[in-house]
C-alpha cells in the first residue's frame, strides 16, 4: 500500500510500512533534517510539523494518517507569520544549543497564524508541549510578542 | 553480516548517493555565519575550490572570499563558545562581524588542548577563559602578518596602515580587503609575541555581537549529528541490559532478521546491536529481539537502599575535606544548635538530542561525527578499540543538541560503543548510532545521588561560630583517567567543589566518603556545586533564620573579605528591591555562590498556596564573570542555567528500585516548561578581570534562592530535592 500526500507544496509517496511515523519518513527518506527526534512519545515538541496549518507530533504520526494532505516542514514555512518568528527569534538571539528550535518555530508559528496577538496565557498553552532544555523560554515568550507586534503593523 | 545483506544495503544507499553528495558539500561539518547565504567557498575540498583558505595559524582562516574562519576547538553544545571565540578573532583581526564564519576543529590535541584541562575537552565552563588570550593571539598574529604584506606591496611603513571592518588602508589611497592580501600574508612569518588590543579599544568584545549560528539554527540547517549522512551507513539501535552491569546472556533475532531493512544484529559488549537501513526500522528490529541478561553481576540496590546505606555513613568519621577552627569544641559551646540532613537523587542530563556517533572504519582509519565533548579521551579510546594509531583516528565535532556534561565522558561511552558496532561487522559499512530517549535516560553517568548531613551552632550574639557537614556521595572520576587529577587523599574535588563556605565562620569541618555503587555517575551541570550550594546556602539561612537575623545582612557581614560576593550579592539585592512588602504569601529568598571563576548572586520570588503548591515568579540575577566576551550570551547562559536549575529542583530525579531505573522518557522524567518559566533579570557586573565561566555559574544558586525563599513564607524547612508539587505549609 502506497501513501500519497503533499510535501512543503511537492507531492511525494511512500511505498513502504504506512506504519513508520512521519517524522522518519521526512528525514530519512525525503532527506528535511530540520525536524527532530527528541523522544519518540510525543512529549517533547522538537518534531513538530504543520498538518494543513495544525501543528502535529510527527514522531508518533503514522505516514498513513496524512494520505492526501498537506504537511510543512521547516524548510518549507514562508508566511508572514513564520517569516516574523523567524526574525523576532534571530533579533532575540533565542537559541541555545538549538536542536529543540525548530520545533519551537513550528509552534509559535501555527499559534501566531491563528491569533496575532496572544496573551501570555496563550503562550503557555501553545507552547508548553515544546521542551527546550536549554530553557530558552523566557526568549521565546519575548520573541513570539516581538513577532505579534512585526504583525500587527 | 552476509555479503548478500551487505550488497543490498550499499546498492540502497546508492540510491541516495545523489542527494548525500550535495548535502556533504553543502553541509560538510559545521557551518555557521551571518546573513543566508551558505559560505561554502571555504568548507570545499581543494579540487572545487581552487582559491581555499588561507591558514595563517590554527585558529584563523582567511580565503579569497573574504571570509573570515575561525577555527572552534570547543564544543558547542548551545553555550555560545562559536560567537564568543570568533568575537576573539574578530576582534583583534579588526574583521567585520558579517565576514566571520567558523567550523569546529578536527581532534588534535597538541594544537587543540584546552589550556585549563590539558586535553582537547569542553568543560568547566573553561572556554572562554582558557582561550581568551590564546584566540586573541592568533588573531592578532593574522593581522600582523596582513599588515606587513601590505606595506610590502604598498611599499609604505607598517606603522601607517589603518585596520578597520576586514580592510586596511595607508595615506596615498591605497586599500585592500583580508581576502585580497591573504595569500601574501599567510606565506609571512607569523610574529612572536603579537601585540594585544588594550581592553579599552575594544569594538566588540563587551558589546552586542548577534550569534553566529543563529541563522543556520532558526531554519533548520543546522548539521546535529541526528542529521549528518555519511554514504552506505547503515543505522544502528541497540537492546541494553535493564540494569546497570548485567550482560547478554543469549539473544535470540531469527523474527528481527525477516523484517524489511533489517541488514544485521551483532552482540557487543554493551548489548545486541541492529543494523537496519534507518532507525525507525532499526527500532521495529530491536522490538522483536529477545535477550536474556545475566544480571549475576548488576547494581541490584534502589535508591531507597543507598539511602539508608548513606545515612549510616554519615555516622561515622569521614575523610577530612577542611578543616579550620575547632568545630567539635565551638558546636558543644553554641548557645543554639541546629542540625539537618540533605537529600540530592540522581538527576538525567536529558539533553533534547538523544545520544549518537557515526564510524566509519576502515583497514587505516576511523572516522567519526559526533558532537565530542573530550575529543582526546574519545580519539584514545577510538584507537584502542580498533588498534589503530591515533592520528588513524579524525574526528568531526558536529553541533550538539545539548550535552550539560553528557558527552563529555572519560571512558566516551556512547562514541566506543558506535566504534565498537562498527568494528563487530568489520567497518563493512559506516555505523551511526542512534540512542532512543529511553536508552539515553537509562544509560546512567547521572549527577550522583548525594547525602549532606549539616550540624551548625550559633554563639549569644547570633553569630554563627561551627559549621560541620559530611557528604556522601560517589566519585565522579575514581577509577578514569581523571582520578590522578581530581582525587586527592581519597576525596574527589569534583564532588565537594562549592562546599566549605566563603563566610568567615571561624570553625569548619567538612568530612566526605565517596560509597562504591554500580551506577555510573558523570558531571552535570555545575557539578559538585549542583548539591553544595544548596546544602550551604540553604543550611545557612536556617542558622540565620535561628539567630532571628535577615539573611542579607548576614552574608553581607559574613563576606566582607569577599568582594566579588559582595558585589553580585549586593547588586542582585538591590535590583529585587529586597525589603520591599510582598503580598501574603509570596515570600523572597537568596543565595550567592562562586563557581568555575565566576560569582553568582540570585533572589527568587515566590508564591506558596495554602494547599502547598507554589510558583517561582521572578528570578534576579547578578553575574561577575571578569570581562564579559559577549553580555548577551552571558545573559542566556544565566538565563538557562536558571531554568535547568529549577526543572531539577522542582522535578527531576532518577529513581532505582532493584537496581532498575524506573524513569524512560518525558513522561516521567518531567522537564521544565515554558508555562513555569519564570521571569529572569540578569545584571552583569562591570569588570577589568580576565573573563571566567558562564555555563554553569548560573545554576548553583537557583535551587537554594528558591528553597530560601519558601521557607521565609512557611518557615518550613526544605532539605530534600526535587520539591516536588507541594511543600509543607
Amino acid at each position: 500500500m502506497s501513501v500519497s500526500f503533499t510535501l512543503n507544496g511537492v507531492a511525494v509517496q511512500h511505498d513502504g510500512d504506512p506504519a513508520m511515523p512521519l517524522l522518519w519518513f521526512v528525514r530519512e527518506r525525503q532527506h528535511l533534517t530540520g525536524s527532530k527526534f527528541g523522544c519518540g512519545v510525543a512529549m517533547c515538541g522538537a518534531c513538530t510539523m504543520h498538518l494543513e496549518g495544525t501543528p502535529i507530533r510527527t514522531c508518533v504520526t503514522p505516514v498513513s494518517a496524512v494520505e492526501g494532505k498537506s504537511v510543512t516542514t521547516i524548510e518549507g514555512l514562508n508566511s508572514p507569520a513564520s517569516n516574523a518568528v523567524q526574525t523576532a527569534w534571530r533579533e532575540l538571539d533565542v537559541v541555545q544549543c538549538g536542536y529543540c528550535q525548530s520545533g519551537q518555530i513550528m509552534a509559535a508559528t501555527a499559534l501566531l497564524t491563528q491569533n496575532s496577538a496572544p496573551t501570555d496565557a496563550d503562550i503557555d498553552t501553545a507552547m508548553r508541549g515544546n521542551l527546550c532544555r536549554c530553557a530558552t523560554y523566557h526568549r521565546i515568550r519575548a520573541a513570539i510578542h516581538t513577532a505579534a507586534k512585526t504583525l500587527a503593523g | 553480516m552476509s555479503i548478500t545483506n551487505l550488497t543490498a544495503a550499499a546498492q540502497m544507499t546508492t540510491t541516495r548517493r545523489t542527494f548525500i553528495k550535495v548535502t556533504t558539500l553543502a553541509g560538510a561539518g559545521f557551518i555557521v555565519g551571518c546573513g543566508e547565504s551558505p559560505p561554502v567557498t571555504s568548507r570545499l575540498p581543494a579540487a572545487a575550490a581552487p582559491t581555499g583558505p588561507v591558514a595563517f595559524n590554527a585558529f584563523v582562516k582567511i580565503g579569497a572570499d573574504n571570509k573570515v574562519t575561525a577555527i572552534i576547538k570547543h564544543l558547542d553544545k548551545g553555550q555560545g563558545i562559536t560567537t564568543g571565540l570568533s568575537t576573539l578573532i574578530a576582534e583583534e583581526l579588526d574583521a567585520a562581524w558579517d565576514q566571520m564564519v567558523a567550523e569546529f576543529a578536527p581532534a588534535d590535541t597538541a594544537k587543540y588542548a584546552n589550556l585549563s584541562l590539558g586535553l582537547q575537552g569542553t568543560g568547566g565552563s573553561s572556554s572562554v577563559a582558557n582561550s581568551w588570550l590564546q584566540y586573541r593571539k592568533a588573531a592578532a598574529a593574522a593581522r600582523a602578518m596582513l599588515v606587513q604584506a601590505a606595506a610590502a606591496q604598498w611599499k609604505v611603513a607598517a606603522d601607517s596602515i589603518m585596520v578597520a571592518d576586514g580592510v586596511l588602508s595607508a595615506p596615498g589611497g591605497h586599500k585592500a580587503t583580508f581576502g585580497e592580501l591573504a595569500a601574501a600574508a599567510g606565506a609571512i612569518a607569523p610574529p612572536a609575541e603579537p601585540t594585544l588590543k588594550d581592553p579599552s579599544s575594544f569594538k566588540l568584545i563587551g558589546k552586542h555581537v548577534p550569534r553566529l549560528d543563529s541563522p543556520a539554527k532558526t531554519t533548520g540547517k543546522a548539521v546535529y549529528t541526528l542529521d549528518k549522512t555519511v554514504p552506505g551507513m547503515l543505522v544502528a539501535v541497540v537492546a541494553h541490559a535493564p540494569k546497570f552491569g548485567a550482560k547478554v546472556a543469549s539473544f535470540d533475532a531469527t523474527k528481527t532478521r525477516t523484517l524489511p531493512g533489517v541488514v544485521d544484529v551483532v552482540q557487543i559488549p554493551t548489548g545486541v546491536a541492529v543494523l537496519a537501513d534507518g532507525y525507525w526500522t532499526a527500532l521495529k528490529g530491536r522490538e522483536a529481539l529477545t535477550v536474556r541478561w545475566d544480571e549475576s553481576g548488576a547494581e541490584k540496590r534502589g535508591s531507597a537502599e543507598l539511602l539508608a546505606e548513606y545515612k549510616a555513613l554519615a555516622g561515622k568519621p569521614g575523610l577530612v575535606a577542611l578543616n579550620s577552627g575547632d568545630t567539635a569544641a565551638a558546636l558543644g559551646n553554641a548557645k543554639k544548635k541546629l542540625a539537618g540532613d540533605f537529600e540530592f537523587p540522581y538527576l538525567a542530563h536529558a539533553s533534547m538530542e538523544p545520544m549518537n556517533c557515526i564510524v566509519a572504519l576502515q583497514a587505516d582509519e576511523c572516522e567519526i561525527w559526533t558532537g565530542s565533548q573530550f575529543q582526546t579521551f574519545d580519539q584514545q579510546k577510538a584507537a584502542a578499540i580498533t588498534g589503530l594509531k591515533l592520528e588513524q583516528i579524525k574526528i568531526n565535532t558536529l553541533f550538539a543538541g545539548g550535552s550539560f556534561g553528557r558527552r563529555a565522558v572519560p571512558d566516551s561511552d556512547y562514541i566506543a560503543e558506535a566504534v565498537t558496532i562498527a568494528k563487530a561487522i568489520e567497518g563493512r559499512a559506516p555505523v551511526k548510532l542512534q540512542w532512543s530517549r529511553e536508552d539515553d535516560m537509562r544509560a546512567g553517568r547521572y549527577r550522583p545521588m548525594h547525602f549532606h548531613r549539616l550540624a551548625g551552632g550559633i554563639d549569644a550574639n547570633g553569630d554563627i561560630t561551627a559549621w560541620m557537614q559530611t557528604i556522601i556521595g560517589q566519585s565522579l572520576v575514581k577509577g578514569t583517567a581523571l582520578e590522578a587529577f581530581l582525587m586527592k587523599d581519597g576525596i574527589d574535588s569534583s564532588s565537594v567543589e562549592g562546599a566549605g563556605t566563603p563566610y568567615a565562620i571561624p570553625n569548619q569541618r567538612i568530612e566526605a566518603q565517596h560509597p562504591e555503587v554500580g551506577v555510573p555517575v558523570l558531571w552535570w551541570r555545575s557539578v559538585g556545586h549542583t548539591h553544595t550550594a544548596f546544602a550551604t546556602e540553604v543550611f545557612l539561612d536556617e542558622l540565620v533564620a535561628a539567630a532571628g537575623k535577615d539573611p542579607v545582612e548576614v552574608r553581607r557581614a559574613l563576606l566582607k573579605d569577599h568582594p566579588r560576593h559582595l558585589g553580585v550579592l549586593n547588586l542582585a539585592v538591590e535590583k529585587a528591591g529586597w525589603g520591599t512588602p510582598l503580598p501574603k504569601g509570596r515570600g523572597r529568598g537568596v543565595a550567592v555562590h562562586e563557581s568555575f571563576g565566576s560569582f553568582v548572586a540570585e533572589v527568587a520570588e515566590v508564591t506558596v498556596k495554602s494547599d502547598g503548591t507554589f510558583s517561582v515568579d521572578r528570578v534576579v540575577c547578578a553575574v561577575d564573570c571578569g570581562i564579559a566576551v559577549n553580555p548577551d550570551v552571558v545573559r542566556a547562559q544565566m538565563e538557562g542555567g536558571i531554568g535547568y536549575g529549577l526543572s531539577a529542583a522542582l522535578r527531576e530525579q532518577i529513581t532505582l528500585v532493584n537496581g532498575a531505573v524506573q524513569q524512560s522518557n518525558f513522561t516521567d522524567y518531567l522537564a521544565l516548561r515554558i508555562n513555569e518559566m519564570p521571569v529572569v533579570e540578569v545584571h552583569i557586573v562591570p569588570s577589568t578581570e580576565a573573563p571566567s565561566g558562564v555555563g554553569e555559574p548560573g545554576l548553583p544558586p537557583l535551587a537554594p534562592a528558591v528553597a530560601n525563599a519558601i521557607r521565609s513564607v512557611t518557615g518550613k524547612p526544605i532539605r530534600r530535592l526535587p520539591l516536588g508539587e507541594r511543600v509543607a505549609v
